[in-house]
């Protein structure tokens, strides 16, 4: 909020390490959420952000990048303690990709084009790209500073107004980044943080009638709900970021060493809870007794521990209800008849650590085959054509990303075209750059972020036409 | 079963070269077939059939032309990246669309959902209006005599609740695009959030605004307010419905636009002679008429017309009401028939807060020589399409859609064929790269 609120109700944000309280923070509800629209839409209809030219708004918010540099050690301590991150990934690699798309849409701000068109008769036709209005965000756990502005960033570029809603179990980075917001010189109204649960406060957001649009990145099923109660109210614009069971699929050529540790990555990086974890590993049947004895011998290495020490791979998961859904998924892997070649148990007594798992022999009929788990367990299958591969991959209802690995050009191409994903990953993964699109096919959603695309989603698009007299060209 | 086919096709049309071509065959046949694709329209909508052979017919058969020649030209783009990778974006086919389409401009509604979607390469299920299906059946026949394969364009005729719905919750339809009611568009969206979260576009209803200020050319604003609002019998999602007269013409005006009842001939729409025909329906018809009757209950002063013609058919007089308060609800609701509100204004403050007045946003008309007042008043209005001097201008290459209520995404223009396009980034690590 432009002014803090004054909670009238609360809840507590825990610490995953030790399912401690860290603090209580406000609930916000449905009037929480009519206050900060009303004040967005003043802000909008009346306030100064969407009168500056895009050139002052860059400024601002390259100055709002600053601030959140200066305190990138406080945001990614928060972040750590909210969402068992590991603290240094949060500091070298959060904290300065949040402020990198920060900086890229300033930047941006200014280069918003429409265009003029040439007619079939004597018109002038020209589109005005439009701030959409006052926007809603909601955010989830896994990557509160990143998600925050990869939804805010291109938004204030558009010279929108937004709510933004975090996710209820991580909270605390949000409240301080609406504080650097009003350091930084973003107007009163034109960012308003309401903490809260997604029953309440999102769903308020999502039916609100004078919210033109809003932005979720969360789970396929929340998505639904997002978008019909989008549907029912106003026909807000809707934008989804939705789960994913990405396949990561290795070829015979591919370097045995690089595709172990890529895998690795790809399924336990932030414990698992990345909506493009690599959750599906295909490996071709050349190299795959060697690469199964490679992965268990390194998943076996990761240290699970405290998030603050810096000798630790892999935090505790988010919360008790994410601990106890994963540990479900590896009795459902065990009672289905998948192989548990290491890990599948919890870690300590306290806290929701679990061990970095690996099943082989799963296929995708399986529920862990299927379902997006979010946690680290890791599902190997042996593929032997590239056909096999392609249609084993796209055998999902999602689609937000895949791995390749091969040094073979054309395998690289047909397959990279044929899986049906939004993002494609040859000899890498988990890249992500703020110029290039980001976002999902099929159930994984739809609408994109990131690149100078995700602005669009922001404006809105006006045609205007006019008779023109005596032009000497048409 | 469509759907299945759909799916097939979408195997072997990725293989099909000169999709562009096949689509100029198209629009050649339809120019050819003009005539008897008019007289169907007319005869099931009655629309007038000089009308539509000259302009529905012809945008239709120009859709084809205006997207097969971009069939083409669909590009991606590379990306600079912050670290040593190389990034580009494929557009790719969305897949299997399903197209709703309403029944005030069947044949023209056809070419325009099919033409993007077929320069992307996608397959399709069309389901035209119950109330307009023979247009959509003669150009399937001329889809397949173009030598578009079989499974890419699949008609189905057939009701809302149960065609339409189908296609809204189909688990294998990937995405959905709807013209019609903003209260049927809700169930679209909603349906499509309940089963696939298919991606949807909405065109749905207005309640535009036609501002007319004190300096405009008065003939010319009276003719474009008589046509904005009487066109194709105000069965028109743009139709002028709401007409703001600065008070210094406002009398005049008035006086002038009455003067065109005389001369509106209402009949048999095949007849040339004749300006408005029937109402689409009974359900329209009735609805107009108790919109008109609401009108004289809440106050409003009847100007003209406010009667049904004849015995037989739906034919209604051009309705002027006058000493409309915003709050009415022939002020607020959409009609869809030949009654428009004529309501004075006078400042330019005014004028914008009024035309705002709406949960539509789908187009407006402002009639003023002065730059100024065009330019502010063009970015203050909330709607998708602003003409200025003039209405009901559509182009090919100007994207059409409206903002607020009146829906999203966007028909004609280049933007169009993008609802249909899955964009998707490849990144690969580069080595030895001169350049970043």
């Amino acid at each position: 909020m432009a002014n803090s609120l004054t909670p009238s109700l609360t809840f507590e944000t825990k610490d995953p390490r030790n399912e401690e309280v860290i603090t209580v923070v406000a609930e916000g509800d449905k009037d929480d959420i009519d206050s900060a629209v009303k004040a967005a839409r003043t802000a909008l209809d009346s306030g100064a952000w969407p009168r500056m030219s895009g050139y002052e708004r860059g400024r601002i918010m390259m100055k709002y990048a600053d601030l959140i540099e200066e305190h990138a050690e406080e945001l990614a301590i928060l972040d750590t303690i909210d969402g068992g991150k590991v603290f240094s990934i949060c500091k070298n690699i959060d904290i300065p990709h949040t402020v990198h798309l920060l900086r890229y849409y300033a930047g941006a701000a200014d280069k918003i084009h429409g265009e003029t068109l040439k007619l079939l008769g004597e018109f002038q036709g020209y589109t005005l790209k439009e701030p959409l209005g006052v926007i809603g965000h909601i955010i989830p756990w896994n990557f509160p500073s990143t998600l925050f502005f990869v939804k805010v960033s291109p938004a204030l570029a558009a010279g929108c107004t937004m709510i933004v809603k975090p996710a209820e179990q991580t909270p605390l980075s949000a409240l301080y980044y609406a504080h650097l917001a009003k350091q930084a010189g973003i107007p009163d109204g034109v960012l308003n943080v309401v903490t809260g649960f997604g029953s309440t406060a999102g769903a308020a957001l999502c039916s609100h009638m004078d919210v033109d649009k809003v932005s979720f990145t969360g789970s396929t099923e929340v998505g639904r709900l997002v978008m019909e109660a989008a549907a029912k109210s106003n026909l807000k614009h809707v934008s989804l970021e939705l789960g994913g069971k990405t396949p990561l699929i290795i070829f015979d050529d591919a370097d045995l060493d690089m595709a172990v540790n890529l895998s690795q990555n790809a399924a336990f990086f932030n414990k698992g809870e990345i909506c493009v974890a690599g959750s599906r590993v295909y490996v071709q049947e050349g190299i795959y007794d060697a690469f199964v004895e490679k992965s268990v011998e390194m998943a076996k290495s990761r240290v699970v521990g405290d998030p603050f020490n810096s000798e630790v791979h892999q935090g505790p998961q988010i919360d008790k209800k994410q601990f106890e859904k994963v540990l479900k998924y590896i009795e459902y892997g065990k009672n289905e008849g998948a192989t548990l070649l290491t890990g599948g148990k919890t870690c300590g007594d306290k806290g929701y650590f679990i061990e970095p798992t690996i099943f082989a022999d799963v296929n995708e009929n399986m529920k862990i085959g299927k379902d997006e788990i979010f946690g680290p367990v890791l599902s190997l299958m042996k593929f032997k054509t590239i056909e096999e591969a392609i249609e084993k991959a796209n055998a999902t209802r999602y689609g937000l990303a895949a791995g390749i690995i091969t040094n073979n050009l054309n395998i690289a191409h047909r397959v990279s075209r044929s899986v049906q994903a939004g993002t494609i990953w040859i000899n890498c993964f988990f890249v992500f750059d703020p110029s290039c699109p980001f976002g999902g096919y099929k159930m994984s959603g739809f609408g994109k972020d990131q690149g100078l695309d995700a602005i669009e989603k922001y404006l809105n698009v006006k045609s205007i036409i006019t008779p023109i007299y005596s032009s000497p060209w048409l | 079963m469509a759907a299945g086919l759909a799916c097939l096709a979408l195997q072997r049309a990725f293989h099909e070269q000169n999709r562009g071509m096949i689509m100029l065959k198209l629009a050649d046949l339809i120019e050819q077939h003009g005539e008897e694709l008019a007289m169907l329209d007319s005869i099931d909508s009655g629309k007038l059939v000089h009308v539509t052979k000259a302009f529905d017919i012809k945008f239709a058969a120009d859709s084809l032309r205006y997207y097969g020649g971009a069939a083409d030209k669909i590009n991606g783009e590379t990306h600079k990246c912050s670290g040593e990778f190389q990034a580009y974006t494929l557009k790719e086919p969305i897949g299997v669309v399903g197209h709703i389409i309403p029944w005030n401009f069947p044949t023209l509604f056809f070419a325009v959902k099919i033409a993007p979607t077929l320069a992307a390469g996608c397959t399709m299920i069309v389901k035209p209006a119950e109330q307009s299906p023979l247009s959509a059946l003669y150009l399937a026949h001329l889809t397949k005599e173009a030598g578009i394969p079989d499974g890419v364009i699949n008609v189905i005729t057939g009701y809302g609740p149960t065609a339409g719905a189908a296609i809204t919750s189909h688990m294998d339809v990937d995405a959905v695009s709807f013209t019609g009611s903003t209260e049927v568009g809700k169930l679209v969206m909603g349906a499509a959030a309940a089963s696939n979260l298919k991606t949807v576009s909405l065109e749905l209803g207005g309640k535009c605004p036609l501002i007319v200020f004190n300096d405009a050319d008065i003939n010319m604003s009276v003719q474009i307010a008589w046509q904005g609002g009487f066109f194709n019998k105000g069965e028109m999602c743009v139709a002028g419905s709401r007409v703001y007269v600065q008070e210094g013409i406002y009398d005049e005006f008035l006086k002038k636009l009455i003067e065109n009842v005389k001369d509106w001939v209402i009949g048999d729409p095949f007849d040339p002679q004749v300006h408005q025909g029937p109402q689409v329906d009974k359900e329209q018809f009735e609805k107009v008429l108790r919109y008109i009757e609401a009108g004289k209950r809440e106050g409003a002063t009847l100007l003209t017309g406010g009667k049904a013609v004849g015995e037989k058919g739906y034919y209604i007089e051009p309705t002027i009401f006058t000493d409309v308060k915003e709050d009415l609800s022939i002020a607020k609701d959409e009609i869809f028939g030949p009654v428009i509100c004529v309501m004075k204004f006078k400042t330019i403050e005014e004028a914008i807060e009024k035309a705002n007045n709406t949960r539509y946003g789908l187009a407006a008309g402002i009639l003023t020589n002065d730059l100024n007042v065009a330019n502010r008043v063009s970015r203050s209005v909330r709607a998708g399409i602003i003409w200025v001097n003039c209405f009901f201008i559509t182009d090919l290459n100007v994207p059409c859609g409206g903002h607020k209520m009146s829906g999203f995404g966007k028909d004609s223009g280049l933007q169009a064929m993008e609802k249909y396009l899955n964009v998707k980034s490849v990144f690969t690590p580069i080595y030895n790269s001169p350049w970043l």
